[in-house]
């Protein structure tokens, strides 16, 4: 089968390149019938990566070890589900998965559009069907995820443990979802700027959607990666400003901003160099970050040893920048907006200042990133920034961009008033001013940043729901609604703007948890051994007594062993709740040269965290058990086994290492030598998964199909009501 | 004002404005970051100065000292190796023979690791000649 899934790919690179001379030819003769071709050789391609995928899956789930990507990545013990999640923590795996989100991602793209767009979507095939074969050439030529095992081995070495996470696994293909969508807004723009079409909307709204679900799809694996980091790594931590986890964050940022300066082309025909910039700039990033990844440049927790891999993504980032570029100062001319900024103090404005912001943290988050590379082309020496440099920028930058995701939704277009700003401002800015004054004297003067940050997420859940609640009063006045059908009314009648404002409130609540957690987070690394106490943030977390075990897989093989411990957490002599850390130690897969005993000490080992997450406050431990005490009865008992090599049966010989095992463990828990735990109590943590939860319904909201003409019925009787009021405010006020 | 003379103002304002975040950048970041090195180019460090070290874990020298770990640093692909003392958050993937990287700062004929600036690579993104032969 290795063979047939090669052969798919081979044909899938030959049906890009004839694609994209179809799309071109089309494009250029205006003939039809190639522009039809053309897109169904990304349908076609879509169809055959799939079938190159379904034999890796099928090879994965089957423990086929002729394929030799199978052996390298998975084995027969590796349970069903992360068997078929193994398929993509490979090189070559996570490639062709990039190679198949793509082909589905745009065949679902140019079917919607097959009847619009009919100038610029030949030129988009195109670019879509160029990153396509750029893709496909690596799987062909320098990553085959259908080489095949030079001795077929009778196991594999199995899928990292570290990586048996449900969130691991869904991690990459969110992330590779949310890159591969940012492909279709930029191969648009090209299009558009081929076509001289870059100023017309039609594009943009034909394309928003996709934006929006790149832009989705992205956060969610990058949330996903902070939570798995937190919850199953032993350091406590959800981010680390690491090169790859910088490269996921770069094309968010982009996008986010562009999200906002297209509804400024959409509405008032403005920015457009700027958004198709962004847009330009977003594409390129998303590929960026698959490079990064995937090609080792940088020192990275994330990054492969070594890689080919460099040196086609150099070129093809070359390229595509230098194209972009060039259509950008190509088309400058039909690029020129229509309208102009009427006041600084107009949404307009404000979604101006806001994509300032982001487009800087994404040049900052750029930079420091790149610095290694940027510091050795000009001193000769790499250098590398840790996180203190990037939080001195970031966090700034972020506050201002809280503030003005508040100040966005209730600011009027064109020019704020100043009854306009009575209207809109004061409340959400007295509940702001009143939430800090309330924050500061009961402690958070101390950290001013975190205090700012709380101000300005105060204010952004106040300014949105009192449009919510502005909102659902002129629709209960209007229908007779009763409150919550108001309110679901609402929504569903103008799903963009209320599932913005969500997104809004969301990220409010994840940056006050950011600073929360940062800036007010107490944490210790003791060696305790049981009986003994230790104090962290008024918390007192006593070691009570140790814990073993011994786990088995379905089929009996021994998975681990896991020493742990059960940690009572008290405050003011009350307990708060029983915390049980652990470390679990597998096998190593590498049975030449190691005892029989010992092999099951020299493979991975992980840690299970203690975690009582809350509302105000988490309380986190994690353990490392000193398993010196325990070396020399290993050590005793592979030589044990060793003088019994040959002598015994294997069903013998199995349960005979049943035993000691046993007692190894057991002798654990009567004479537990003392243990490092690293202790953290941490507030408001859980905010920011609230928080992300909420983004993402919001952004749900805001993406589900329908409701375009509702949108503009509802918007429009609700401008008239708010027109209304607003001239009762200026009679009042005369 | 023309037209095109407030436009050619808003550039220059804008290009300024560029090129002086970018200076800041530019010296904020040579003050505030470190040397990337390898052990063999430790040999010429000066005490008490940061640096980021690369390197692999050696093969039988980690070894657990009060609260933290002490072990050797050896060059990727050669024999050179300076000892590290450590004390702070040890990842779950760290082992003898793994791949890490350390903010180290030389104390007498020791380098002392930066609190909880160990990190090792993710073993799942490793091929094996790079990484699993040490």
């Amino acid at each position: 089968m290795a063979t047939v899934g090669r052969a798919l790919l081979i044909l899938a690179l030959a049906v890009a390149a004839y694609g994209i001379f179809a799309s071109i030819y089309g494009a250029r003769s205006g003939r039809t019938q190639w522009i039809v071709s053309g897109r169904r050789a990304v349908y076609a391609i879509a169809a055959l990566v799939t079938g190159a995928f379904a034999i890796l899956e099928v090879a994965f789930l089957r423990s086929d070890f002729t394929f030799a990507t199978v052996a390298a990545h998975s084995s027969t013990t590796t349970p069903a589900f992360y068997r078929a999640a193994a398929a993509w923590s490979s090189q070559e795996g996570s490639l062709l998965l990039w190679l198949w989100l793509l082909s589905l991602w745009a065949s679902l793209v140019l079917f919607l559009t097959r009847r619009t767009l009919r100038r610029v979507a030949p030129y988009a095939t195109a670019v879509l069907l160029g990153l396509a074969a750029f893709f496909a050439g690596l799987l062909v030529f320098l990553e085959t995820p259908f080489g095949l095992s030079p001795i077929v081995p009778l196991e594999g070495n199995g899928l990292n443990p570290l990586l048996r996470h449900p969130s691991m696994m869904i991690h990459p293909p969110m992330l590779y979802s949310g890159y591969t969508l940012f492909a279709i807004p930029f191969a648009f723009a090209i299009g558009a700027l081929i076509t001289r079409q870059v100023g017309a909307a039609d594009w943009i709204r034909s394309t928003r959607r996709f934006a929006l679900g790149a832009w989705f799809f992205l956060g969610i694996g990058i949330l996903l990666g902070a939570r798995w980091s937190y919850a199953e790594l032993g350091w406590g931590g959800y981010w680390a400003w690491d090169p790859v986890e910088n490269a996921s964050l770069l094309p968010w940022l982009t996008g986010t901003a562009f999200l906002h300066s297209i509804m400024l082309q959409e509405k008032r025909g403005m920015l457009r160099i700027w958004n198709v910039s962004l847009v330009l700039a977003t594409g390129i990033l998303a590929v960026l970050g698959t490079f990064l990844v995937r090609s080792g440049i940088l020192d990275s927790i994330h990054a492969f040893g070594a890689s080919t891999l460099g040196v086609p993504f150099v070129i093809l980032i070359g390229l595509l920048v230098a194209s972009s570029i060039g259509l950008v100062v190509w088309r400058r001319e039909a690029l020129r907006s229509e309208n102009k900024l009427d006041s600084p103090l107009s949404r307009e404005a404000v979604f101006l200042a806001n994509n300032l912001v982001l487009v800087a943290m994404a040049f900052v988050v750029f930079w420091g990133t790149f610095w290694p590379l940027i510091a050795e082309a000009f001193t000769g020496t790499r250098r590398a920034l840790g996180p203190p440099w990037f939080d001195r920028y970031t966090v700034p930058l972020a506050i201002v961009l809280v503030l003005l995701s508040g100040i966005g939704p209730v600011i009027a277009w064109r020019r704020a008033t100043a009854a306009n700003a009575r209207r809109n401002f004061v409340v959400p800015g007295l509940v702001a001013l009143g939430a800090g004054a309330l924050l500061a004297v009961s402690g958070a003067a101390d950290k001013p940043l975190a205090l700012a940050m709380f101000v300005c997420g105060a204010f952004v859940v106040a300014s949105v729901g009192q449009e919510f609640w502005r909102g659902v009063g002129v629709r209960r006045a209007m229908t007779g609604e009763g409150p919550l059908g108001a309110l679901v009314s609402l929504v569903a009648r103008n799903r963009r703007r209320y599932g913005g404002y969500l997104v809004h409130v969301g990220m409010a609540l994840l940056f006050v948890g950011v600073a929360a957690s940062t800036a007010f987070d107490a944490a210790r690394d003791i060696r305790m051994a049981p009986g003994q106490t230790t104090r962290v943030a008024g918390y007192d977390f006593t070691y009570v007594k140790p814990t073993s075990k011994i786990s088995t897989t379905t089929d009996g093989e021994l998975e681990k062993i896991s020493f742990g411990a059960i940690v009572d957490v008290h405050r003011d002599g009350r307990k708060i709740t029983t915390l049980r850390p652990e470390r679990g130690y597998f096998p190593s897969r590498d049975i030449e040269g190691l005892g029989a005993i010992g092999r099951f000490f020299e493979g991975e080992a992980t840690s299970e965290v203690g975690l009582k997450a809350g509302m105000r406050r988490d309380l986190w431990t994690a353990m490392t058990p000193d398993i010196r005490a325990l070396l020399p009865a290993i050590r005793q008992g592979d030589r044990v086994f060793e003088a019994a090599a040959g002598k015994l049966t294997p069903q013998t010989q199995a349960r005979a290492l049943g035993a000691a095992l046993t007692g190894l463990v057991n002798r654990y828990s009567a004479d537990p030598p003392p243990a490092t735990f690293r202790v953290i109590a941490s507030p408001l943590v859980s905010w920011i998964w609230l928080g992300a939860i909420v983004v993402f319904i919001g952004a749900l909201i805001a993406m589900w199909p329908g409701g375009d003409a509702a949108r503009r019925r509802v918007t429009a009787g609700y401008a008239a009501r708010v027109s209304k009021d607003l001239a009762r405010d200026d009679l009042a006020r005369v | 004002m023309q037209p095109a003379r407030k436009r050619k103002i808003r550039l220059v304002v804008a290009l300024s404005a560029a090129v002086l975040l970018a200076c800041a950048l530019v010296v904020t970041s040579l003050g505030a970051s470190r040397e990337v090195v390898t052990p063999s180019e430790l040999a010429t460090a000066q005490a008490g100065v940061a640096y980021q070290l690369t390197g692999k874990v050696q093969e039988g020298s980690l070894r657990s000292s009060g609260s933290g770990v002490d072990f050797l640093v050896r060059d990727r692909d050669g024999t050179k190796a300076v000892p590290v003392a450590y004390t702070g958050a040890i990842p779950d993937a760290f082992r003898e023979g793994r791949e890490v990287i350390i903010t180290v700062r030389k104390q007498a004929d020791t380098f002392v690791g930066e609190r909880d600036s160990l990190i090792t690579k993710c073993p799942s993104k490793f091929t094996e000649d790079a990484t699993q032969r040490s």
